[in-house]
């Protein structure tokens, strides 16, 4: 029992929550009581587990399973009938390919200018000796507890002539102020005024300061607001419904809509051949299936590699909570 | 989130060490590179958050693209009396209310159960797969979310269907019955947001000390009284203050999933506030009307996140910012 870690540092909260050490009665065995809520507690969250990746599960089999086997239920814990022609259909509808170029540059062009922004306004109100700072965050806090609404916001983008450009996707979502609060909470508990004041002490100036000492010792935060942005840039449809009218700008998420709850198939999809068409109910969701996977695999594969910046910006965002 | 908009003790600190008399330009030599780090985001809450606020004064005006916001004749209340008046206006706050009362309810306790049962399991790997897991249908974007719906609910081949019908049951129109929207709309939301909202949860439950359960075993307490002991003790005031800010926000439901969810056989139940401003607005062009409809719900938002802080300030102690 001696080298059990005692402390309970908010620091190692990170660790302990993904990695933890746990918690057992001692050397005894488990007293009774124990027992039975260890073999309920487990059997429940053992079917919760099934019930959270089961669907994620099923449209993978389904993407790739013989759509009439599918429909009527002859697939369920593993492919059948193996064919890849919803992919194929779906890489081949040109509406896809376009909605994936739009929504890539979107979340390229989104993200730069959102943690540009993000992390520089951050810090400078995570200065203590930054004259302003409480109004200018009373400013900025207050667009979370009032908007001009959705009609107004429209007017200006429209006045703006933004409507159906590149601008309208990045500039009106250009910083989210809890993302701000987080870079802001992370530079003033990270960055120690100690060292601040002995860069001043060797004649260094603010952007100096910022750019050679701070950034480099704050990966952390880019992490963090790089992925929350990305995330929200990839997944993005409200802006696109209400600022874009052009398909031809459309990001992946609004050619998606059409294909999932609009039962828009491109014809683009078929090959043009009259036969096709009997094919299109049966193959419509397959289609569907795929294009689920298609659309969702680039920040599902990458999601493991970021799963732990995303948990700091989460405890960092609810240190204030 | 809770903002903290106070300068701490310290911040005096360092603007003593600045030359007496010279101390104001001197802050100035040294900091005016803060204020350029602001400016791109105070022009972004400017232009994106407070001119659309201004824009708002067209919901007392019969606003015309051409005239503009100032040229527009004045309207008065004309627009919020006819949409009081309308039959429109008792649909809406009913499923507006009713959603999101029903949201608190039933979702608001389900994460912090999770978080509790997830904190007892003694398997790392299985903590570990279970968090994971639970987290990856928070990065589904809402489109392919709602897609994915429609595809589980149909009533021809989805495989909730199957299922029911496997067990005896009839096949049900989940999605094409008004009765089901709000069974459906919460159930999901459950199952996309748990492992999200778990996750301070389960960081709280990481700070408790761990001397209290080790003095509670050598008691001979079981898991069960040690969860109702100490840890809910424990996660309490995380609780109530996250169940404050939500109440704050019980008005604001999102538009996203509402608007994605809707078909012309639910609409009774699934037309909130924003669906409708958005058709009213931008699809029907009222300009005025719909912007007087998005104040009106703009003005009950700010006025309960008003209210509830002062409840809290009064209860607790502490408010929100």
């Amino acid at each position: 029992m001696a080298d059990r870690d005692l402390s309970s540092d908010a620091d190692h909260a990170l660790d302990r929550v993904l990695e933890s050490t746990p918690r057992r009665g001692g050397r005894t065995r488990p007293s009774a009581p124990d027992r039975v809520f260890d073999a309920v507690n487990l059997t429940i969250l053992a079917l919760v587990l099934v019930a959270l990746v089961y669907p994620l599960y099923f449209v993978l089999i389904s993407s790739i399973s013989e759509p009439s086997l599918v429909n009527t239920g002859k697939v369920t814990w593993y492919p059948r009938g193996l064919t890849i022609q919803g992919y194929t259909r779906v890489l081949r509808d040109p509406n896809i390919l376009i909605g994936y170029r739009n929504t890539f540059i979107y979340t390229a062009v989104g993200t730069a200018l959102n943690v540009t922004l993000t992390v520089l306004a951050g810090y400078a109100l995570s200065r203590r000796d930054f004259k302003g700072r409480n109004v200018i965050s009373a400013f900025v806090v207050f667009t979370m507890l009032f908007n001009g609404g959705l009609i107004p916001l429209y007017l200006v983008v429209r006045n703006l002539g933004l409507l159906n450009t590149l601008g309208a996707m990045v500039l009106p979502t250009a910083v989210n102020v809890v993302n701000l609060i987080i870079a802001r909470t992370f530079f003033a508990t990270t960055i120690p005024d100690e060292l601040l004041e002995a860069a001043r002490v060797d004649g260094c100036g603010t952007a100096r300061f910022f750019f050679q000492i701070v950034l480099p010792i704050s990966p952390a935060i880019i992490a963090v607001e790089v992925l929350f942005y990305g995330v929200f840039h990839w997944n993005a449809f409200f802006e696109a419904l209400i600022f874009l009218n052009d398909p031809d700008k459309y990001p992946l998420q609004m050619v998606l809509r059409d294909i999932l709850l609009r039962a828009r198939l491109s014809e683009m999809m078929f090959t043009g051949d009259p036969r096709e068409f009997a094919e299109i109910q049966m193959l419509a969701e397959l289609i569907k299936f795929s294009a689920i996977v298609v659309a969702s695999a680039p920040i599902l594969l990458l999601y493991p590699f970021l799963q732990r910046y995303f948990m700091t910006g989460v405890m960092i965002g609810s240190l204030k909570g | 989130m809770a903002i903290d908009t106070e300068v701490p003790p310290a911040a005096q600190e360092i603007q003593t060490t600045a030359v007496p008399g010279h101390s104001m330009a001197r802050y100035l030599r040294d900091s005016w590179v803060l204020y350029l780090f602001v400016l791109p985001a105070i022009l972004y809450f400017v232009i994106f958050h407070y001119w659309p606020m201004y824009g708002a004064v067209i919901a007392f005006k019969n606003f015309s693209p051409i005239k503009g916001i100032l040229g527009s004749p004045w309207a008065g209340f004309a627009h919020f009396e006819r949409f009081f008046n309308s039959h429109f206006f008792e649909l809406l706050i009913r499923n507006t209310i009713l959603i999101s009362v029903y949201v608190l309810v039933a979702a608001f306790p389900v994460p912090i159960a999770f978080a509790l049962m997830v904190n007892q399991v003694d398997y790392p790997l299985m903590r570990k797969t279970l968090q994971t897991a639970s987290y990856i249908p928070h990065f589904i974007s809402m489109v392919v979310f709602i897609g994915m719906i429609f595809l589980f609910l149909s009533p021809t081949n989805g495989v909730v269907n199957r299922l029911i019908m496997f067990l005896g049951g009839g096949a049900t129109d989940f999605m094409g019955k008004a009765v089901w929207f709000r069974h459906v709309y919460v159930g999901t939301e459950i199952w996309k947001e748990t492992g999200f909202a778990a996750i301070i949860y389960l960081a709280v439950l990481s700070t408790i000390n761990p001397e209290l359960h080790e003095a509670a075993i050598v008691d001979g307490a079981t898991k069960l009284q040690r969860i109702i002991h100490i840890d809910i003790p424990g996660i309490v005031p995380t609780a109530v203050v996250l169940l404050i800010l939500r109440v704050g926000r019980l008005m604001d439901i999102g538009f996203q999933k509402a608007f994605l969810m809707q078909t012309q056989l639910n609409i009774d139940a699934s037309e909130i506030i924003p669906t409708y401003v958005y058709k009213q607005g931008l699809l029907a062009a009222q300009f005025s009307f719909s912007a007087a409809v998005g104040l009106f719900n703009a003005v009950i938002n700010l006025g309960l996140i008003l209210l509830v802080n002062q409840i809290a300030k009064r209860v607790t102690g502490n408010s929100l910012w």
